[in-house]
Formats: structure tokens, sequence, C-alpha cells
């Protein structure tokens, strides 16, 4: 068995005459937390879907846990934990109800799961919804349970696809806490998002996919240092104006972006940047100095925005 | 607190061969957990149907026609006697259906928990086979709550009544395995339902010398008979209970278009399931 628990070489799917994924590789270690960053059609869900174990791919070669999932199946799937991006649980049941029965999917003994079950409610800060139907909870309650049903089976990895899309901020924290405490215990993870501060939070290395390609590899930081600057500026002038003084903001540092509605300026150091500007007399109607994000990375290598 | 205190990992807790071989008991397992948030709903229609069947039509219409027929009765028995393997039938088919195909439309689309079950070690043949085992369950007990209200009502006078009990199950499971498939392959249920509902059951109630033998329909009407497990099934019941009349083709003719829908749904289902849950 490779030292790496998934293994993609040239993997490619196709939906008639769509590539959605594209001949891709990459690895994933044991203890890592991998994210597939990019934006909604990039091909994230496919891929998961095929790490899955559950679509089977066009083309190229798939290792997972030293198994090929085309054939091994079913003997993949008892090691995965997987939380899809839509909720499935089972809306009829109750909280422990949902984790018992799917416990059970995985063969594990019935006193086995309703221990496991107490530790899986305090993780997910459901016990008093122990007993709820699944319908009376909250977004992010469902998430949690989403979650803590795939920890059932104790999975060697865990995916989650777009874990907090759809979440008000607080629940989003509350579930990076409890992603970040799995990270700690050396749970494998693999995620995929859309978002730039879930993907620097959660990653330890990330692909960044567009169209079924990935454009780059590395951890959040190297590739703000690969493909940013340290700082970003923001300026705004109007949005009829913006396009105006571009050029002049264009000489003025080595790269700049034009947003519908602001300009980004890529430099190494903002503040001074910011005073330049006035000196040649443009007073832009707000300014922001901020570090470079994954959102800027993925500007720089798409053109695009992550959220469209 | 944390979670890794206890943990094993699922390399030692997970063992994917139990599962290969016991999946689908695991999946009905679950389905008869759902069932029991239903139970009431499930006996008060096991029983109410029954007894307003056996009021309206058995007492009602049944004084009147064995009134009118006398002693030669119909098919040669009373017409509660006649009538009570074709409701028992009835019965079974209505309650493999609404556990085939409702879960099955609901794990594909309306709350995707087929999804769920998949990414586990389970298949999509073993997920088929699960809904379509706990239906089974589902329909044995329908029948047998039914025909105890049979008795009851003193609807039975054959000793050998209770041998409709096993071909009523048949109708049952075999519809329900074929409805089965029909339903994992949809994508758009409301028409569906429509269909169902008003071309397809009601026909098959009326039409399937339920009431009145086939053979008193104008012949171009008995089609519907022979393509309907209702009255392939009600014709073995009548003869398993009273001794009606049936040649020996007819009768492996019945066993076998039976079997064949029987063999031929849980076959196409589980491989309509396996796709679409790859897709």
């Amino acid at each position: 068995m490779s030292q790496f628990l998934i293994s993609a070489r040239g993997l490619t799917k196709k939906f008639g005459d769509l590539t959605a994924v594209d001949g891709i590789d990459f690895n994933v270690s044991k203890g890592e937390s991998f994210g597939l960053l990019g934006p909604n059609g990039a091909g994230k869900s496919t891929v998961m879907r095929m790490i899955g174990a559950t679509s089977q791919r066009d083309a190229g070669d798939l290792t997972i846990l030293g198994k090929d999932p085309e054939v091994n199946g079913p003997q993949i799937r008892a090691h995965l934990g997987v939380v899809p991006q839509q909720d499935n649980l089972d809306m009829q049941l109750s909280v422990t109800e949902n984790l018992y029965i799917y416990g059970r999917y995985f063969g594990l003994p019935r006193k086995f799961v309703k221990e496991k079950i107490e530790e899986l409610l305090t993780f997910a800060q459901l016990e008093e919804k122990r007993d709820s139907k699944v319908e009376a909870l909250s977004g992010g309650m469902k998430r949690r349970l989403t979650i803590a049903r795939a920890l059932v089976s104790e999975p060697e990895i865990l995916m989650l696809d777009e874990p907090t899309t759809g979440l008000d901020p607080q629940a989003r924290h509350i579930l990076w806490d409890r992603l970040f405490r799995l990270k700690e215990q050396g749970v494998t993870l693999v995620i995929t998002t859309h978002f730039m501060d879930e993907a620097e939070q959660l990653c330890d290395r990330l692909i960044v996919m567009d169209k079924g390609r990935i454009m780059a590899e590395g951890s959040p930081a190297s590739l703000i240092k690969d493909y940013s600057t340290k700082e970003v500026l923001e300026v705004r002038f109007g949005s009829d104006r913006n396009q105006e003084v571009a050029d002049k903001l264009k000489a003025m540092c080595d790269r700049i972006e034009e947003l519908p509605d602001r300009v980004l300026m890529y430099t190494d150091d903002g503040e001074s940047l910011l005073e330049k500007i006035y000196d040649a007399g443009l007073h832009p109607k707000t300014s922001l100095v901020r570090r470079s994000s994954l959102e800027d990375v993925f500007l720089r290598l798409t053109g695009r925005t992550l959220i469209e | 607190m944390s979670i890794s205190t206890t943990r094993q990992g699922s390399a030692r807790l997970v063992d994917a061969t139990k599962v290969q071989a016991r999946g689908a008991l695991y999946v009905a397992e679950a389905r008869l957990r759902i069932m029991m948030k239903w139970i009431w709903m499930i006996i008060g229609i096991a029983i109410a149907n029954p007894v307003l069947y056996l009021i309206s039509v058995g007492i009602g219409l049944g004084g009147l026609i064995d009134k009118s027929v006398g002693p030669a009765g119909v098919d040669g028995v009373k017409y509660l006697t006649f009538l009570a393997p074709a409701l028992l039938a009835q019965a079974a088919i209505q309650g493999a259906m609404d556990e085939t195909v409702y879960p099955t439309i609901e794990g594909f689309k309306w709350h995707k928990t087929f999804y769920s079950m998949n990414s586990t070690p389970l298949s999509g043949a073993q997920i088929s086979i699960g809904v379509f085992l706990a239906a089974f369950l589902r329909t044995i007990y329908t029948v047998i709550l039914y025909f105890g209200v049979m008795w009851a009502f003193g609807a039975l006078d054959s000793p050998k009544a209770w041998l409709a009990i096993p071909t009523a199950i048949f109708a049952g499971v075999s519809f329900g395995a074929l409805m089965q498939s029909v339903a994992a392959k949809l994508e758009n249920e409301n028409i569906f339902f429509v269909v169902l509902g008003r071309f397809i059951m009601m026909p098959l109630f009326l039409f399937s010398g339920t009431f009145f033998p086939l053979s008193s329909m104008p012949f171009f009407l008995q089609w519907i008979g022979w393509i309907s497990p209702l009255w392939h099934a009600t014709e073995l019941g009548r003869y398993l209970t009273y001794g009606h009349v049936i040649s020996g083709t007819l009768l492996w003719a019945h066993f076998t278009i039976l079997a064949a829908m029987l063999i031929f749904g849980l076959y196409f289902s589980a491989r309509i399931f396996t796709r679409r849950l790859a897709k």
C-alpha cells in the first residue's frame, strides 16, 4: 500500500459532452486536512463522489485506502465518513434514531452504536435535541448532525462537501470549531469549499480548481505567497470613475484587478501605496488595506472571483 | 469532550464482509423503524379497510345477491366467500405498494436518503432489496389483520379459507416489486400518482373479477384481468379456498405470471437503484 490514503492520476469524469473533471492528479496523506477550493461548477463535488466510491471515473487511476473504488466500492466506503453538500437525513426520525440507523448500515453492533451516540451528541452539541425530529432542527444543527452521523463508524477519512454553505456566520464558527477539533485529533479531512476563509482556516493543503482542472496546489500560505503580494489595497472611486483612474493606478504597483465596484491593487506595502495615490492627486471615496487571501489567488489564476 | 478518547478507527470496527452479507436486513430494519412512526395509521387502515368493505359490499350487496341467486350461489358459493380472496389480495397489493413506491421516491428524491445509505458500505441492490423486505413484512401483517377482521365478521365459511392468505401476499409482493422498479425510474412523481390512482389501481380493482367472475365481462375488457396481479391471485385464492374450478394450464399461468412479476420487479429494481445511485 502506498503512503497516501488517496491517490489520483489523470482522474477524469464526463457527463455527456461536459468534462466535469479533466485529468487531475493529487494525493492525500494520513492525518492531512486537504481542501478543494473553487467556484460552483468547478468539479469539486464530482471529485468528492468519485473519492466517495459512489460515482465511477471515466479515465485515469484512483486509489483510496490502497483499493480501487471501481472494484472495492463497499470495502472503501466502510472506512469513509461522508458529509454531502445537501443534508440527506431521515426527516421522519429523531436525532438519535438517525445516528442509530446510520451506524447499523455499517454493521456496527447495537450496543456499540448506542454508546457512540452519547459521545456524538456531545460533540455535535445536540444533547438537548436528542429526541427531536430532524425536521425541527435549524440549518446549523442539521449540518452538525450530518457530521456526527458521518463519524459514527470512526472513519479513516472524513469527507465534507461545502460544509458551511447556507449557514449564518455564528453557525459557521461553531462548525469550524468542531471540525478543527477533529483535525487536531488526527482525522484525515477532505473538504470542498468556495469560501476562501474556510479553506484558510481548515486546510493544511489545497488544490484550486476551475472548470475541472487544477489551477494551483499548495498550503494556503504558500499559495498566497506564490500567486499574490503580501498586501492588497482596495480603493473605490465610484462605479463610473474606477475605469477612468485604472490606468493611472496600474502604473503605481505590480498588478491591479478591476472589479465592478472597486479596484484591487497588489503590493507589499499598502499604506505607502495609498499615500502615493493621494500624492498623485487622486481621492478614492473609500480605501482599505488588507492581507492577501485565497480569493486573490483565485482571481489571479482565473480572472474571476470565487462567488459570482 | 474529545471524541478521540475512545477512538478505535473504522479499520477495527467495520467489517465490510458482514455488511455485504446482511446489508439488506439493515435497510429493512431502518424501514421498519420508520413504519413504527406510522404504526397507528397502518393499523387503522388495515382494520378500517376490511370493515368498510365487508359491511357495504359483503353484507349489503352480498345479502341482495345471495337472495336473488338462491342456493346456486355465485360460482357455487355464498357471495362473501366468493369475494373474500379478492378483497384480501386487493389489501395486500395496496399495502405492498404503499411500502415500495413512497419510500423509493422519498429515498431518491424527497429526502435523498438512499444517497446517504449508499455512502456506507451498502450497495444499491441491497437498498432495493431492503425496502422490498420491509414491504413484504408489512404485507404479511396487513393480510393477517384483514383475515382476522373477515373471520370476526363470519365472512369465512370455508375451512380452507386461510389458504387465501399466501395467495394474497404473493399478489402484493409481486405488484409491489414491479411498482418499486417503476418508482425507481421516476423523475416526475406527480403525474405518476395521478396515472397510478385513476388509470391503474382503479381499473385493476374493478375489472379483475373482484366483484363478479371475469367471464361475465365483455371479452374486450377481459384483458385487464389477464395482466392484473389481482385477478391471478384471486383465482388462485378461490381455487384454494372453495374449490373454484380452474384448468391445470391456467393454474400454472396464474402462478407463473405472478412469479414473473416478482422476479422481474426485483431484478430491475436492484439494477435501476444501482445505476441511479451511481449517476
